[in-house]
């Protein structure tokens, strides 16, 4: 296959982004109206109204900043507007967003109310939509590429065919230099010693470990039956029986290389390019908003029984090779590996389907669940507000 | 034309491809070497289901993908249905 030239937006930081996004972000749930009524006033802005913001603390309010200041200052991300009830945490996020050195602008509502708020941010966002429309994409290389990974509405064709479809198109992403970040931490349940196993070092293997008992303990704590949740119920229906049976299937999208760095939840890597685990929710909304705020720019899905999902920043890409699925859901899935049940399709020939179809997102075709409005920004909550 | 595949040699268990009516003599492909083996189904096999290629002991482990996926209570047969009646995680 002919080698596609990549053209991305590189920013301020050098970091490449290949959706060109004017974003406003609320700091909390209740300045939702506000950002809403920015982005219907000014076309080609984007709202990112969420549930959370108010009376967090500790590790839950830094998550909460971390998903914030991330989300802002992801390279598909052109310029941001934050706005909140209180000055002191909208400038906070703002502040961390503008270390980018990306266009950013903050607004607090205490003192003036939505109206006021509202008519300075809608003049500010005409500005800064207009700034961006004229920013052009340029060559690029894979190397500047972040890609997250992710998998859902699991069942066994997606531990079949497109989870090693994936798998494929993660080595050689990480052979050209890219990052690539999974997580999915109690969704390894079965097979966490596999990947425990290539952590580049025992520092790394420890802190893995630590994570993955961690998230295990908790939810093992709440003596809840999981069958019915974890494996869900379309999982079953789609015919995997455990939770090892699922991890297996959803660590062949991992490939085979080792792995670099441990994050937690929405934190950027620090160790230069390659596969990175991120301890993260299993939840597909939950777990791509934080790979996004850790700076991931294209995401790749499998599915097996048609998960729907998509990022408002991100182009979610779903691969299936379930052919009921990319039947009967055919709007959704973009590209359609069901060829390996019937082996008319083989492994390295559905790698080279998806790593064409990523470039081409990358460039700029828009994916099914961007044409269909899929906007899922769902924050990672850890426990109640005080 | 296989109805099954199996992720590698020593797995107890294949999945179907498409679906598979009890008493059928189907095909298996084992992805790792190509090779192939029949089994009769003792159930219904729906598409993305899996069916017994290795019979298993009471209480034993239940092998897929070379690790183990649960166990087995009650046992298997080959050409059974495998999934939450016959098959229980060892995790939770």
């Amino acid at each position: 296959m002919k080698q596609r030239e990549l053209l991305g937006y590189r920013r301020e930081n050098s970091r490449v982004g290949v959706r060109n996004h004017v974003v406003i972000l609320p700091v909390d749930d209740i300045s939702n109206a506000a950002c809403e009524a920015v982005a219907s006033h000014i076309k080609g802005t984007l709202a990112l109204p969420h549930s959370y913001g108010r009376l967090q603390y500790g590790e839950d309010l830094e998550l909460h900043f971390r998903t914030m200041i991330g989300t802002g200052s992801n390279p598909n991300v052109a310029a941001a507007m934050v706005i909140g009830i209180e000055e002191n945490w909208t400038r906070k996020i703002a502040d961390g967003i503008a270390e980018t050195g990306k266009p950013v602008a903050g607004f607090s509502i205490e003192g003036h109310g939505d109206l006021e708020i509202v008519r300075r941010a809608s003049w500010k966002a005409k500005e800064l939509v207009q700034w961006a429309s004229e920013l052009g994409r340029e060559p690029v290389e894979i190397e500047d590429l972040t890609v997250s990974i992710k998998c859902g509405e699991s069942d066994t064709t997606t531990g079949l065919g497109s989870c090693p479809t994936v798998g494929v198109v993660v080595d050689r992403l990480v052979d050209e230099g890219a990052t690539v970040f999974f997580g999915e931490t109690s969704e390894l349940t079965g097979g966490e010693h596999l990947i425990a196993d290539r952590m580049a070092t025992p520092k790394l293997k420890e802190r893995f470990v630590e994570a993955y008992t961690n998230y295990v303990s908790f939810i093992e704590s709440q003596a809840a039956d999981l069958l019915g949740s974890q494996p869900t119920q379309g999982n079953i229906a789609g015919g995997l029986s455990t939770i090892e049976e699922k991890a297996l299937g959803n660590i062949e999208k991992t490939g085979t290389k080792e792995v670099i760095g441990v994050l937690e939840s929405a934190e950027a890597p620090r160790n230069g390019p390659g596969l990175y685990f991120m301890d993260s929710s299993s939840a597909a909304a939950e777990h791509v908003t934080l790979m996004a705020a850790g700076g991931a720019v294209l995401h790749m899905f499998p599915t097996g029984q048609g998960n729907v999902i998509g990022n408002p920043i991100v182009p979610v890409i779903k691969v299936s090779a379930n052919p009921r699925t990319v039947a009967t859901m055919a709007e959704h899935i973009d590209v359609d590996v069901s060829g390996l049940l019937s082996r008319e399709l083989r492994l390295p020939e559905a790698g080279d389907l998806l790593m064409d179809y990523l470039k081409r997102t990358a460039n700029g075709r828009i994916t099914s669940a961007e044409a269909l409005g899929h906007r899922e920004f769902t924050m990672t909550k850890l426990y109640p507000s005080a | 034309m296989h109805k099954f595949l199996i992720h590698k040699r020593g797995d107890h268990v294949g999945v179907a491809t498409s679906d598979i009516a009890v008493g059928e003599s189907v095909i298996g492909v084992y992805m790792d070497d190509d090779s192939s083996v029949e089994v009769e189904a003792r159930g219904d096999v729906p598409l993305g289901h899996k069916i017994a290629v290795e019979a298993c002991e009471p209480g034993g482990a239940v092998i897929e993908y070379g690790v183990q996926i649960g166990k087995a209570p009650e046992g298997l047969e080959v050409g059974d249905y495998v999934h939450t009646h016959n098959l229980k995680s060892a995790r939770w």
